[in-house]
């Protein structure tokens, strides 16, 4: 605080001087109307007069700025970090467990938790804690990879469809909203039942299962809609800017202006219509799961393990709260990052 | 209007047109048949391939499906021997449709309530409680509230029955799973409207002139933020469709969801792809009906 007061009262007693100096030296030298100009006055700036500005302010980039607003935002940075342990138990947890997802072990069936098994035991003696970290590493991979989809082919249609514009862009809308007017569930049941054979036929040993890979597909084929309005949108207004007039002015091609200019601005919308892909991915895959369509056995996901414990629930009410849970705090946590990603970039659309 | 009108209705017909199409051939794209297993020799199976046509070229097949579709023919379930998907579909649907209709209308009416609770006690105790349930609401997914519900009234108190649709007691605990989600949407968005709407000035003018704030909020300002919620109306409708699916699953109710689901394990293949272009045509339509009444009652609405 000190030092920018001291710099601030130091320039407005420089400014001064200037200005006394300047116009002394406008009456000495001139004469009133002269268009002689002062060489003194347009003399380049020194060294240390230049030094001295840049120390005035650190410049703060729109990242800089987002990233302070999302830190004061108590929620979103609990959000954040909930995720990150949830990663962190999903994906190095699992490293240090005794057990594996799918090993039975014998003698040890319907434990309640204990200090051996912090989560219990099922039915076939598994560990639940294990199975509850593979379980929410299956829900993270999902949705982070059908958020990676999502952007790629949502962000490529809505800067094409938007860029273009005119005819084309009709056109393209005009796709998009059949494809968002088809209901999805029902079309991810039928892709799923459908997909199975071939997609075992070719992951022949993959353990995630067919079902991933149609959820990966579903993802590509419909959801991507949502995004490539965002982008189409953002695009829309962003190419009447100035520096895209410019840069074809400068014989800029289409394809550099969308790469180098118009999707870096629509980086801010990616990245929250990503975030809430996310959740809506792994809520998707539980609801999959969840009637039956989802990883096949012995592979375990939030969805699959809620399913599995539901016809115990009056014994065994663990097994079914602890990834109910789980799955319902990654949901939350993902919405929560994504509403304060939304606000920190774009504080004119604040929520209330 | 009329000219909407028709867009809008060629375009539904033409999402349905793409939904059965779709469904069509995924269905057909599954190896094996639906008729083989052990025990059927290759004579048996041809017998049945022959009777059901699914010797012909598959585009044939096609052409044929389509037709009888078009005059609302669905086929012959493969596991129930005797029904038509038509059959059970009327047979299993009003189940459903009672259970879909009591909860929209209960997710509509504590949806609206909450939000404009919300928004009347904008920052208070009250609209944080709200607020905090619907966020809940919309994260957690309907197979948990379900779940949890069950444990926690019918298996801990042991004051709510859960399974069927017996009497209206037992609608409550699948009601409430089943609109969770839903209300959460509409009360967030009442209480959104609700905040923008108490600032305008036609609602400090009914103020002003001496009239009380709840008549101010339930006939001023609701009118007002009722319309958004209509939007919401086609979208809800597929929530609550499909989210029968699991629900109807949880609460062993035999409607067309659980149904549904039974037979995506049966590979009941008429009977899925039935199943789902009946809720797609429902869903398209409610949709469609939307769009028209927010058309009708808006007319400040652009149809781009």
């Amino acid at each position: 605080m000190k030092d920018i007061k001291d710099i601030k009262k130091e320039q407005k007693n420089q400014k001064n001087q200037k200005e006394n100096i300047t116009v002394s030296d406008f009456r000495k030298f001139a004469k009133p109307g002269s268009i002689h100009l002062n060489a003194e006055d347009i003399i380049t700036a020194t060294d240390e007069e230049k030094q001295q500005l840049f120390t005035m302010r650190e410049s703060v980039t729109y990242w800089k700025d987002a990233f302070k607003r999302f830190k004061h935002n108590k929620i979103a940075m609990v959000s954040l970090i909930i995720i990150l342990l949830i990663i962190a138990f999903a994906f190095i947890g699992p490293l240090f467990s005794p057990y594996s997802y799918d090993q039975q072990i014998r003698g040890s069936e319907s434990l309640k938790p204990c200090l051996e098994h912090p989560f219990g035991t099922d039915r076939i003696g598994r560990d639940m804690l294990v199975r509850n970290m593979i379980g929410a590493r299956i829900s993270l991979t999902i949705g982070f990879f059908c958020a990676l989809i999502v952007v790629v082919i949502g962000t490529a249609y809505g800067a094409i469809s938007g860029y273009i514009g005119g005819i084309a862009d009709n056109i393209m809308m005009r796709l998009l909203e059949i494809l968002y007017s088809i209901p999805d569930i029902l079309v991810i049941i039928i892709l799923q039942i459908a997909l199975k054979a071939p997609l075992s036929a070719m992951f022949p040993n993959s353990r995630l299962g067919s079902s991933v890979f149609s959820i990966f597909i579903a993802f590509a084929l419909l959801y991507w809609t949502n995004m490539g309005r965002m982008v189409r949108g953002q695009v829309l207004f962003l190419k009447e800017m100035e520096y895209v007039t410019a840069a074809k002015a400068m014989g800029a091609k289409s394809g550099h202006i969308i790469r180098k200019h118009l999707i870096p601005n629509c980086v801010g919308v990616i990245m929250v219509t990503a975030v809430f892909q996310i959740a809506m991915a792994i809520f998707v895959e539980s609801f999959l799961s969840y009637i039956g369509l989802g990883v096949s056995p012995p592979m375990a996901s939030l969805g699959s393990l809620c399913s599995d414990a539901l016809p115990g629930i009056k014994s065994y009410p663990y097994l079914l709260f602890i990834p109910a849970i789980l799955i319902s705090l990654i949901i939350l946590s993902f919405n929560m990052v994504g509403d304060g990603l939304r606000d920190a970039l774009d504080p004119r659309l604040r929520s209330k | 209007m009329t000219k909407f009108l028709i867009k809008r209705i060629l375009s539904a017909l033409l999402t349905l047109f793409i939904v059965a199409t779709v469904t069509f051939f995924l269905m057909n794209m599954i190896p094996g048949g639906p008729f083989q297993n052990e025990k059927i020799t290759e004579k048996m199976l041809k017998i049945i391939n022959e009777k059901y046509g699914l010797n012909k070229p598959l585009f044939q097949q096609y052409l044929s499906y389509m037709g009888r579709l078009a005059r609302g023919d669905l086929g012959i379930s493969y596991k129930r021997q005797g029904f038509t998907v038509n059959e059970i579909i009327a047979m299993k649907f009003p189940v459903s449709a009672k259970l879909g209709a009591v909860t929209m209308l209960w997710g509509l009416f504590s949806g609206i309530l909450l939000g404009v609770a919300a928004a009347v006690n904008h920052n208070k105790f009250i609209d944080r409680v709200a607020m905090f349930l619907c966020t809940l609401g919309i994260a957690v997914p309907s197979f948990v509230v379900g779940t949890s519900l069950i444990y926690l009234f019918a298996i801990n108190l042991g004051i709510l029955p859960y399974s069927s649709l017996s009497t209206p007691l037992h609608y409550i605990l699948p009601v409430i799973a089943l609109s969770f989600q839903p209300m959460s949407y509409i009360a967030r968005l009442m209480r959104s409207n609700m905040l923008d709407a108490i600032d305008q000035d036609y609602i400090k003018t009914a103020r002003a002139k001496g009239l009380s704030r709840f008549k101010t909020i339930f006939k001023h300002a609701l009118r007002n933020t009722i319309i958004p919620i209509i939007t919401y109306l086609g979208p809800m409708t597929a929530a609550v469709l499909t989210g029968g699916f699991v629900t109807e699953r949880i609460f062993d109710i035999k409607g067309l969801g659980s149904y549904f689901v039974e037979s995506i394990g049966n590979r009941d293949y008429p009977m899925i792809m039935g199943t789902t272009i009946f809720f797609a045509a429902l869903i398209i339509v409610a949709n469609l009906i939307v769009d028209i009444l927010y058309h009708i009652i808006d007319p400040r609405i652009k149809v781009e």
